[in-house]
């Protein structure tokens, strides 16, 4: 395939267009462009105005609890210089998680759901509504809808109502109304056509809180600017932990918000290297997985282009993830590029790969990790053993485990 | 270059009546139904011919537009399917427009110059793609004007006056008013409202306006066609088809007969619109 040519930067996109190369754009029905081009405007006065900066750093600091730690995985890091010793390579890089488990609602998700509550203020709306797949950002939503006094209406797949019924639970409790969508295999790319159809039927009053760094332009870029404190903190926290930035960062990519903030502020760091992590599911040979860019091409759905599973009619495949998080046909349009681009390499973690680092992180380091970010330890588990001891590999832990130790139980046969 | 759309609307325009505008999805419940449906539409009183083309994610679409679209794709119905459709119905028909209708990704994958050779060799007259708003006109509309094929764009009633000149730009053949901000199916807008945003938009362009979503009975396109200058009608035909199958998808009676029986209905009261209005 073609390689675009290397920008001097990897950091100044999307364009006016919204476009990252070929990727991103604003593929959406006309009722909806004049919003989107309302919430740009917006979004463009307020990453100016100093009291939007004020007003979301002072939630962010005591609200959300940031800035999240960056932890030197000890245990994790023991571990697997014993894997690499018992393989007679003598190695094991040092590894950092970091810690936006530890985030209030537990995962990254609250650092783009309060940034894009202040902007539905800004514009006056009234009401938020918001798609959700292993519910951490159903949460989320429903979190800062109730901090600041708006009615909240979550869609989530009806399969991951059932394998999320905790964060389903959760939800509630805050006051959001939770709608379980059964069109499809009742997953997060259901999820979000039905509050597209809401949005589009409600567009005057309400304010569409897309959680992941998808949809049509400016909401790649504004959620990723959102969540870019993570990789902005990262970078700060290891230059003055260990004096130098990692040689490897890597995130798990579903729509790809937590790991485009963790990229982003590292993409022109040429010596760093960054993997994202796809759900590799049961295997990329069938179709039981959501690795769209190991396995997928490039389509339209949810107003961008981006790298989609699809047949060879362009009807989009519904995938399968053992993380609800991740069970997602498309990405993020930046990671397209970003992959096209050379920049960014992303790589499969089968569901057993991360089964398995799920548990070896909660034994090892007393730290249950989300199903998501289990993906990107199992990737961690690989690389570590064959570097060397004085490397620096940092993983982005976007959430805790504990929505998910039904799906665990489960998996591993027993009854809880 | 006039087109089977610009023809038709002339004709319909010295007739002194608007244009019934009907909606099936292509290959709904199957492709040999589904023609014998198409090609039952004209004698019905059906002056254009919306064929939507299945999509796996229909997000503008309403529960019966997507069960449709899914039954349509279970029975195997593609792109290259649709095209062949309506290139038989062309076969026997000449003169009705056929403008197809759907969402882009279909149309990127099947790649877009190589559609519009097929769609213009299918007697394809123009299209509606919900998902390419103007600002993604080099996508699709430009390639499609070049290529003699309409592009129909929607209006919808977030376009306000100053946006309306970038939505008409390149628009052709006419404009698709979407009565309200909504999903196709849902109940009809206020009339008055909608009358008064034909008018708004006839100030703005000289093409013909034709007026969907909401509408389902032969009284509604009555009201509707005594202002506009057609009336698209498609979630009440798709229920027509899905009425007469059973749990299993087995037909309980013929689908091209209880289609051409409402829209015999819904062409009467279109046929009837500018009588009224006149009155």
């Amino acid at each position: 395939m073609n390689k675009p040519a290397m920008p001097n930067s990897f950091r100044t996109g999307p364009d006016e267009q919204g476009m990252f190369g070929i990727f991103g754009g604003r593929f959406v029905a006309e009722t909806l462009m004049p919003l989107i081009l309302d919430l740009e405007d917006e979004w463009n006065k307020a990453k100016n105005d100093p009291e939007f900066k004020a007003e979301l750093q002072n939630l962010s600091t005591h609200y959300a609890g940031r800035p999240s730690k960056l932890y030197f995985a000890e245990g994790l890091t023991k571990h697997l210089r014993e894997v690499s010793s018992a393989k007679g390579l003598g190695g094991g890089a040092k590894v950092y998680f970091k810690r936006e488990d530890l985030n209030h609602t537990g995962s990254h998700k609250i650092n783009n759901c309060l940034g894009q509550i202040l902007l539905a203020k800004r514009m006056g709306k009234k009401r938020i509504i918001a798609e959700t797949g292993a519910g951490q950002h159903g949460v989320a939503s429903a979190t800062v809808a109730a901090r600041f006094g708006y009615p909240c209406v979550v869609y989530m797949g009806a399969t991951d109502v059932a394998r999320q019924s905790p964060n389903v639970f959760r939800m509630k409790l805050l006051g959001a109304e939770v709608r379980p969508v059964t069109a499809g295999h009742g997953t997060l790319k259901d999820a979000m056509n039905e509050a597209l159809r809401d949005w589009v039927t409600n567009v005057e009053d309400t304010y569409y809180l897309i959680g992941t760094a998808a949809g049509p332009h400016p909401y790649p870029e504004l959620v990723r600017d959102f969540q870019s404190v993570i990789g902005t903190e990262a970078r700060a926290q290891i230059l003055e932990q260990e004096g130098r930035l990692p040689d490897v960062i890597i995130a798990a990519v579903g729509g790809g918000s937590n790991a485009i903030g963790l990229f982003h502020p590292f993409l022109d760091d040429k010596d760093v290297r960054i993997i994202g992590i796809e759900a590799g599911g049961r295997g990329l040979d069938g179709i039981e997985h959501c690795a769209s860019m190991s396995a997928g091409r490039p389509g339209v759905l949810h107003g961008n282009r981006t790298y989609l599973l699809q047949n060879s009619d362009g009807q989009i495949l519904d995938g399968h993830s053992i993380s609800a998080g991740l069970d997602y046909p498309g990405v993020g349009p930046e990671h397209s590029w970003l992959r096209d681009s050379g920049r960014v390499q992303y790589e499969p973690i089968l569901d057993d790969e991360a089964l398995e680092a799920f548990q070896l992180t909660t034994r090892v380091e007393g730290i249950i990790p989300a199903l998501e970010s289990a993906h990107a330890i199992a990737h961690a588990m690989k690389i570590v053993p064959k570097m060397d001891k004085d490397q620096i590999v940092i993983v982005n832990l976007s959430g805790r485990g504990d929505k998910d130790v039904h799906t665990v139980a489960n998996m591993l046969g027993m009854e809880i | 270059m006039t087109t089977r759309i610009d023809r038709r609307m002339a004709k319909l325009k010295s007739e002194g009546r608007p244009a019934l505008v009907t909606y099936i999805m292509g290959g709904d419940p199957d492709y040999d139904t589904a023609l014998a449906i198409m090609k039952g539409l004209p004698l019905a009183g059906s002056d254009i011919i919306e064929l939507g083309m299945p999509f796996s994610d229909p997000m503008a679409d309403g529960p019966a537009i997507q069960a449709a679209g899914l039954r349509a794709l279970k029975g195997g119905q593609t792109l290259a399917r649709t095209l062949k459709m309506a290139a038989e119905f062309r076969a026997g028909d000449n003169d009705t427009p056929i403008v197809l209708m759907g969402y882009y990704n279909p149309i990127y994958i099947y790649g877009v110059d190589r559609f519009l050779v097929d769609a213009k060799a299918s007697g394809i007259d123009g299209l509606i793609v919900v998902d390419l708003p103007p600002e993604m006109d080099e996508e699709l509309c430009i390639p499609a004007l070049k290529a003699g094929v309409n592009f129909i764009r929607l209006a919808t009633p977030t376009t306000d006056d100053k946006r309306l000149p970038k939505v008409l730009e390149n628009t052709s053949g006419f404009v698709y008013y979407v009565s309200m901000t909504g999903i196709t199916g849902s109940a009809l807008a206020d009339t008055a409202k909608v009358s008064a945003a034909v008018t708004r938009i006839k100030g703005h362009t000289a093409l013909p306006v034709c007026v969907g979503f909401g509408v389902k009975t032969a009284e509604q396109a009555r009201v509707i066609g005594a202002s506009a200058d057609g009336v698209v009608v498609g979630t009440a035909i798709v229920n027509a088809i899905a009425n007469v199958l059973g749990p299993k998808g087995e037909k309980t009676a013929d689908p091209a007969e209880a289609v051409a029986t409402l829209v015999s209905g819904l062409a009467q009261g279109v046929r009837s619109a500018r009588l009224a209005a006149a009155e």
